[in-house]
């Protein structure tokens, strides 16, 4: 990949920084100087521990907040606030209690086009909540779904209006293994089908492999940092079931196990010599280059 | 189970009720046969004293006039002799005007003090000296200034519902769930749509609460006013009672005014239960 390809770097951080003033004066640096880019119509994950500034990210990318240091960019333009280009789907769903399926998803179309028709507004909501499969349950309140279809309302809410990019902070996390999963299927088969750019926060190492297309790791905080970011090796038409059997699969996955268990934390101490915050180095992790470390975790 | 606990609940309310009418109307019967004594003087003394009857009525004589009252609840002989009726429907109006004034004035303040943190620190000192003042003590202020005494009356009740409304207000939408308002950022929502759509559903129930609080002090304060301006109402008709020594009539006021307050919260509960979101 080259460097000054603007083409691809459809979303490019550049050197953001975020500082919070402590509790007993000065200032808790969460990081800085974060270098990363992702690709049009690509999937990324972003894993770390807790603290690490995970979700501070996604805050920047959505908007919510603006970097101390540094600057966003997206398709072109620094960011400098919220935009309907750039969807959320939140852990906690966030869905407007008094309203029903159909108002919470409405609620958004109607704020990305205010110009249309009830009757217009009404009908993208229709096909997003039937892609969804919430058909049938559209008018009911969120308090009567259950934590999945809570989530896929939220889902159904983010797409419906059509955005550059799918912001997703831990999305399944507060879910069921068995909704989580058919959940993962779901959000994958959308992204695929309409070639939607999304990045999202996740713990699950398993979660990021299958959906993900790249994986970014992030060391532990304060003065957090891209350790490296991983490139998916697993074929692109993988499916959840069988992918413990893609010959990749456990370079892959003892990859991100060893960074998460041992490297996240012991990464800041032995920086490598040719290490740039401004490039973090890009990596495969395949059967046939399985690093050493791995053979001795096992 | 629970219609057999209803059904349990108004029997024992029903007994609890004829127990208090019992001993109501055991302690105030006839206890004593006519005295003797002369007719005249007799007539001086009244019942107390003759036939050892209490001057308080009993249930019976109450439930008569009510009756009386039932029948003719809108009559109008001149200004101290108005049907039960004219003289709610005179307080009501005046507890709807200030009421309404009221919730124009306190919502929007709320409001603005609940959206920033700036004018919610600047005008806290001042919402809570105003608060603990006793809606009467301004009376005098008001007949001077106002110098009606129905306007002043009206301005009472205004003042007295004001305050757990705006603070409720303020409160309920200061207190918008983050990540609600974080939607609302996040589609880009203009500010005013923002308040209607987002900020007032949300703090509604909070709203809702301070709107009964309201209603209720103004319900308590109408009758106090009412007794110090005069005239009308169903305040000025307690007190005028008591000055025609009629405890009947007063009985049957205190029995009216708790009625109606219980109608009022019921009807703001009611309309509570239509904006309260489960969770």
């Amino acid at each position: 990949m080259t460097l000054y390809n603007n083409q691809d770097r459809f979303i490019s951080i550049e050197g953001i920084a975020r500082r919070y003033p402590k509790a007993g004066g000065g200032e808790t640096t969460i990081f800085d100087d974060l270098w990363f880019s992702m690709n049009r119509g690509e999937f990324s994950c972003i894993i770390g521990h807790s603290g690490c500034g995970k979700t501070t990210v996604l805050n920047i990318l959505a908007g919510l907040e603006l970097p101390d240091e540094g600057v966003a960019v997206v398709d072109g333009k620094a960011i400098e606030g919220p935009s309907l280009d750039r969807a959320v789907i939140f852990q906690s769903h966030a869905l407007l209690p008094w309203r029903t399926v159909l108002g919470n998803v409405s609620f958004a179309i109607s704020s990305k086009w205010p110009e249309w028709s009830a009757d217009q507004v009404r009908e993208q909501a229709m096909r997003f909540i039937d892609k969804v499969g919430l058909k049938g349950s559209e008018l009911k309140k969120p308090a009567e779904l259950s934590g999945g279809m809570k989530q896929r309302v939220g889902i159904a809410r983010a797409l419906s209006i059509e955005p550059k990019i799918l912001l997703m902070d831990e999305p399944f996390s507060a879910l069921d293994a068995l909704t989580r999963g058919t959940l993962q299927d779901e959000v994958r088969r959308i992204c695929l089908e309409t070639g939607q750019t999304a990045f999202m926060i996740t713990h699950d190492v398993d979660e990021a492999i299958y959906l993900a297309d790249r994986i970014v790791l992030m060391t532990n905080g304060p003065g957090a940092m891209v350790a490296e970011v991983v490139e998916n090796p697993l074929p692109r038409n993988r499916g959840r079931i069988d992918l413990h059997k893609q010959p990749d699969y456990y370079a892959l996955r003892n990859h991100l196990i060893d960074f998460l268990v041992s490297r996240s934390k012991s990464f800041k101490d032995e920086i490598p010599a040719d290490y740039s915050k401004r490039h973090p180095p890009i990596v495969r992790p395949t059967a046939a280059l399985a690093p050493k470390a791995d053979l001795s975790a096992a | 189970m629970s219609s057999n606990l209803t059904l349990r609940a108004s029997v024992l309310s029903f007994v609890i009720f004829a127990l208090f009418i019992a001993a109501w109307h055991i302690a105030t019967r006839q206890t004593a046969s006519v005295a003797a004594m002369d007719p005249e003087y007799a007539k001086l003394m009244g019942l107390t004293a003759t036939t050892g009857k209490s001057a308080m009525p009993g249930p019976f004589d109450v439930a008569a006039k009510i009756w009386e009252h039932l029948k003719n609840p809108f009559y109008d002989r001149g200004p101290n002799d108005k049907g039960l009726g004219i003289q709610l429907a005179f307080s009501i109006g005046r507890v709807m005007l200030g009421y309404c004034i009221a919730v124009c004035v306190a919502i929007p303040t709320g409001f603005v003090i609940g959206m920033s943190p700036l004018m919610s620190k600047a005008l806290n000192p001042f919402i809570q000296v105003m608060k603990p003042i006793s809606p009467l003590a301004w009376m005098p202020l008001a007949l001077y200034t106002i110098k009606d005494s129905s306007i002043s009356a009206i301005f009472v009740i205004f003042i007295c519902s004001l305050w757990p409304m705006m603070i409720n207000t303020a409160f309920g939408v200061a207190a918008v769930r983050k990540e609600w308002l974080n939607v609302a950022r996040t589609l880009e929502v203009r500010p005013l749509r923002k308040a209607f759509t987002v900020i007032l559903p949300a703090a509604a129930p909070t709203i809702l609460t301070g709107m009964r609080i309201s209603i209720g002090i103004a319900w308590l304060v109408i009758v106090a006013a009412e007794m110090l301006v005069g005239g009308t109402g169903i305040g000025y008709f307690v007190w005028n009672e008591w000055n025609n020594l009629s405890i009947v009539n007063v009985i049957i006021s205190i029995l009216v005014i708790g009625l109606v307050g219980m109608l009022l919260d019921q009807a703001l509960a009611r309309v509570a239960r239509l904006v309260t979101y489960p969770d």
